[in-house]
């Protein structure tokens, strides 16, 4: 068990690095990227500031030389400083990422005290109104723009009935989480709705439930002694997955809430054209995505000591 | 029963988006980007103006008529490169093996790991804002999943009697994958490719609300949000049919998509 660990941890290893040299690629070996770009477009930089860029990027340099630079500072925990802020790149990311991991949590708390129950009803009658009207509402939460919902919860609930602030992070207090929390989670809470579905019914017909009903369990037991325990493995695997991928997801929800988050600090420095922040933005998301799906392999094989790993 | 719900309503509602795809100019009845008029700003919807007008006074029913071309432009087109790109790596991986098995699996294993839109904005960032750019930076980050399935379909496959059967026949390695795999592998990527069209159109949509997609003022149902959001207390119908409008096009998209995987791969529940 802990060499499957340790094997899972060591494979990450090669894809960080893959990782860091696809964002090293593409942000400075494209041409026309952002220091060259900037003379075309004509923002009025003069050539002593771009040929400083130039120097502070290390453009000059071989590709190598730069990518092992690069690589360097990352191992420690070096993003680089703002071409705008002057701010070291980690310390303006370390201060949006606790309103983003808030954000992000509420949002998956939203999304599994809805989903689950609602894909646990639905498939204990398949086939039935109920069923179908939440399958209704699961397909349509999947097919909304999370930044329309958003738009139109604004409206409904901060400018009309004024429950909520529309926009903004307060004094980081609840009021101010619980449209944005809404407008992310409603994603992920039909994508639960939906596995949860389909994970039950293929347990409910499985031949060890019919063995429990035969031997005359009583359903209760038999619903949550077998099929809610064996649903609740492949239920837990989507919720972290989704879990993972809500940081890069939340970033127009971020934008369109004023959430000061890493999303819409990545959204920012985009149109600063501030590449160690975008760049660094980009990374962490991305780190933060594998680590998690690392974590929730590593989760999978703990609770389920069915399955064998080659 | 719920096969073709999912079947009619889906395909209803992408046969209609497809409709005003192509004949939007004739629908509208404006243009979309000229026809602006101060004097007519921010009218509610009336029987002129049947979604009622924007801050310029442009005609919004017009404008979400010919932006029903983006959106299906880039959902088709980015998909179609998608499918190209997955199919052919997956074949070949699956069918040649060795290293180039390895170097596909471990370039699909990299896209998996970055979340797509992410990868798309870090694109866009890149490229700068347009067509081109969206349909490069959604056509290139979304296709491991058509890889992954092709790869499986041509691994077990190629040690099929048939194929066996055509290489002794003499077929090169290209006849074999074009006749009688890929044939083979269609179902389920017609399958991710409709799915995969409402993911691009919902993407294309979220950066064009973030200004990193289509360029103002093209009529784009995501910009058209995005400067909706500035007259949300005066004009709050801005926000709401551009917005429908999206809704419905992926959501007809992601419903065709359940009912054709229902059909076309019947499998599909025991590989999940």
């Amino acid at each position: 068990m802990l060499g499957f660990v340790i094997r899972r941890l060591l494979q990450m290893i090669p894809m960080l690095v893959a990782i860091a040299l696809l964002i090293f690629v593409l942000f400075s070996v494209i041409p026309g990227s952002f220091a060259t770009g900037q003379q075309d477009e004509g923002l009025g930089l003069d050539m002593a500031v771009v040929a400083r860029m130039r120097a502070e990027l290390g453009l000059d340099d071989p590709l190598y030389v730069r990518f092992g630079k690069y690589v360097q500072q990352l191992a420690t925990l070096d993003l680089g400083v703002s071409f705008r802020s002057r701010q070291p790149v980690i310390e303006m990311i370390g201060a949006r990422m606790w309103p983003s991991l808030k954000l992000t949590i509420a949002a998956m708390a939203f999304a599994i005290a809805i989903g689950l129950p609602l894909g646990f009803v639905a498939a204990l009658r398949p086939g039935s109104l109920m069923d179908l009207g939440l399958m209704v509402i699961a397909v349509s939460g999947l097919s909304l723009p999370k930044f329309w919902l958003g738009i139109l919860l604004m409206y409904l609930f901060a400018l009309t009935l004024g429950w909520f602030p529309s926009f903004g992070y307060g004094q980081g207090g609840l009021s101010h989480l619980v449209l944005p929390a809404l407008a992310l989670g409603v994603s992920p809470m039909a994508l639960l709705a939906r596995t949860t579905r389909a994970a039950v019914l293929d347990i409910m017909n499985a031949d060890f439930v019919r063995t429990a009903r035969s031997k005359g369990m009583n359903e209760y037991r038999v619903v949550v002694w077998h099929v809610l325990r064996n649903a609740l493995v492949l239920v837990l695997t989507t919720i972290g997955l989704q879990f993972g991928s809500l940081l890069g997801q939340g970033v127009v929800v971020e934008k369109l809430f004023a959430w000061p988050g890493i999303g819409s600090l990545l959204v920012d420095s985009v149109f600063q054209r501030d590449i160690p922040a975008v760049q660094g933005c980009i990374l962490v998301i991305t780190v933060f995505f594998l680590v998690i799906n690392t974590s929730v392999d590593i989760a999978y094989k703990l609770i389920d000591p069915r399955i064998r790993y080659t | 029963m719920k096969i073709r719900a999912n079947l009619a309503i889906g395909g209803g509602l992408t046969v209609l988006a497809v409709f005003v795809g192509l004949f939007g100019p004739w629908l509208a009845h404006t243009d979309p980007i000229m026809d602006a008029n101060l004097m007519n700003a921010e009218l509610p919807p009336s029987g002129d103006f049947w979604f009622g007008t924007d801050q310029q006074g442009r005609d919004i029913w017009s404008r979400v008529m010919y932006g029903a071309q983006i959106s299906l432009a880039v959902g088709i087109g980015s998909q179609l490169l998608n499918t190209v790109i997955g199919t052919t790596l997956g074949v070949t991986a699956g069918y040649w093996g060795g290293w180039w098995d390895d170097f596909v699996n471990g370039l699909t294993n990299l896209m998996l790991a970055i979340p797509s839109l992410i990868f798309a904005l870090a694109i866009m960032a890149i490229l700068g804002p347009g067509l081109t750019s969206l349909l490069i930076a959604l056509g290139l980050t979304n296709w491991s999943y058509t890889c992954r399935i092709s790869r499986a379909q041509a691994l077990s496959i190629k040690s099929q009697g048939y194929v066996q059967a055509a290489r002794v026949l003499g077929y090169g390695d290209l006849r074999i994958m074009f006749t009688q795999i890929l044939p083979n592998t269609l179902g389920p990527i017609i399958v991710i490719a409709t799915l995969g069209m409402g993911g691009s159109i919902l993407a294309e949509a979220a950066l064009s609300f973030l200004g990193l997609g289509v360029r103002p003022p093209s009529p784009s149902w995501g910009s058209m949000l995005s400067d909706a959001r500035e007259t949300i207390t005066t004009a709050p119908w801005l926000s709401l049919f551009p917005g429908l409008a999206i809704f419905l096009t992926v959501l007809g998209l992601n419903l065709l998509g359940d009912g054709l995987r229902d059909i076309l791969d019947p499998q599909s529940r025991s590989r999940r």
